[in-house]
């Protein structure tokens, strides 16, 4: 049966990886395309690439970093950060991305996603929400969690499924960051309302809560960024947890 | 060379790159010319069934596939260049496929298996173990229970479980590797399917040059 998926993701700001990592062996620990085939080869399911680079004239070093992985990372890899147009999307793919994962711009024009699932098939679309607690229920906010939209979270991720998204990120901010676990039950309540796969973020700290996302709350896949780059999760040892708890797991 | 068949059938980038990073020289093109100096065939696609159909007719492609495959030029599918390879799919209407390999290409969920689980979200999507149905020259240095890669809504139903090499667990028995001869179809992505998949295309590339010759 299809596995679990864990994720790894990279904030890359100015075609460097931010914040460093804490791998030894690795000649350039900010070195983007080196920590992907690292992370390829311990295991990894997946990648991230977020790029975090502010202004636009500086996009083209962030693509040149994305050409690169493709030629030495052999496994599914979504770019993200700064996607407003089906001609970003354009951009990223031909650069050798399997994935475009869109924000801000699909709550502004939620068009885009219809449209780039049309040109370039739903797999290669993914809508990130992020989402914080507003009384009984979920918020969507944008603008890197700054602006609230007074949309709710449930409702946006099934209008993304039915525009054409072929997979959802959902970052809680209120668990982000805090290591306190994911948010279980957001992520089962999307989880049961969509078809598409549903990937957690934002909150992990140990391994037991991957083990209480992909149970309790039913996520397909757990994203998380600097628990495994600073070696505080340690990605084999985590598939071998859920392995043995259960969980279907690539090992 | 190996002519990676183009018709707009999606990113194709990363299957490109995987044909370099073994050491052979992919070219992407539709015309006969161009096509008849590659001795290896690759047919990538995403998107959906009906769209690439009329797109490979359109540019006669169908037709020259089925040519080259005749000659016994290697060839392969990629996942939806797999689903291609059979006779036929319901995904837009119903749509024709190249006919290479006996049987239909359905949605999860429509086919008459009764062991579909409806739990099972849509698309199959993520790592998937590969089970052994019988062995092939292709599987060489594979170990049982490798992953790989799939994204897709709809699978083959193969006329002949011969014609399956490899297939994964979904509830139902999805083909991920079809043979018949020289003409080879993986509904996964072996580009994006690690060590395992570049392995699997290794063998193709390396058979397919031995077959070529």
């Amino acid at each position: 049966m299809l596995t679990k998926r864990i994720i790894a993701c990279l904030d890359v700001d100015h075609g460097r990886v931010v914040k460093g990592t804490k791998f030894s062996g690795l000649q350039d620990v900010n070195d983007p395309v080196e920590l992907a085939k690292y992370y390829s080869e311990i295991g990894i399911d997946e990648l991230v690439f977020y790029d975090i680079t502010a202004s636009n004239e500086k996009r083209d070093i962030f693509l040149n970093v994305v050409q690169e992985t493709a030629f030495n990372v052999y496994i599914p890899f979504t770019v993200g950060g700064g996607i407003r147009t089906v001609d970003d999307f354009n951009k990223v793919l031909k650069a050798g991305a399997d994935k475009v994962s869109v924000n801000s711009a699909a709550v502004k024009d939620p068009s885009i996603i219809s449209s780039a699932a049309l040109k370039f098939g739903s797999q290669c679309v993914v809508l990130s929400i992020d989402a914080k607690a507003a009384g009984d229920s979920w918020e969507v906010y944008i603008d890197g969690g700054r602006t609230p939209t007074g949309i709710d979270a449930v409702e946006w991720a099934k209008k993304g499924e039915a525009l054409g998204a072929g997979e959802l990120v959902l970052n809680c901010i209120d668990t982000d960051g805090v290591k306190n676990g994911f948010n279980l039950r957001l992520n089962r309540i999307i989880s049961e309302e969509v078809s598409i796969p549903v990937i957690a973020s934002g909150g992990a700290g140990k391994m037991e809560h991957f083990l209480d996302v992909f149970t309790e709350g039913k996520a397909d896949a757990g994203l998380a960024a600097s628990v495994f780059h600073f070696g505080e999760i340690d990605v084999k040892e985590l598939k071998k947890y859920l392995s043995d708890n259960g969980v279907n797991m690539r090992i | 060379m190996v002519g990676i068949i183009d018709y707009d059938a999606g990113n194709v980038g990363s299957v490109m790159k995987a044909i370099e990073k073994l050491g052979g020289n992919p070219v992407l093109s539709c015309d006969r010319n161009v096509l008849d100096k590659c001795n290896i065939l690759i047919l990538p696609g995403v998107g959906s069934f009906g769209l690439a159909a009329k797109s490979l007719k359109l540019r006669a492609m169908d037709e020259y596939i089925k040519e080259a495959v005749s000659k016994g030029r290697p060839f392969l599918g990629i996942c939806l260049g797999m689903q291609m390879l059979f006779d036929k799919s319901y995904e837009d209407g119903e749509n024709e496929g190249l006919g290479l390999i006996s049987g239909e290409v359905l949605r999860f969920g429509e086919g008459n298996d009764p062991a579909w689980d409806d739990e099972l979200k849509i698309p199959h999507m993520g790592w998937n173990k590969l089970i052994r149905n019988r062995d092939d020259s292709l599987l060489a240095g594979l170990s049982e229970g490798e992953y790989a890669y799939f994204v897709h809504s709809y699978y083959a139903v193969p006329k002949d479980w011969n014609d399956v090499v490899l297939y994964a667990d979904y509830s139902v028995r999805v083909p991920g590797f079809v043979r018949k001869d020289n003409v080879m179809g993986m509904q996964f992505h072996p580009e994006k399917s690690s060590v395992t998949g570049m392995k699997l295309l290794k063998n193709f590339l390396k058979e397919g040059n031995e077959i070529a010759d």
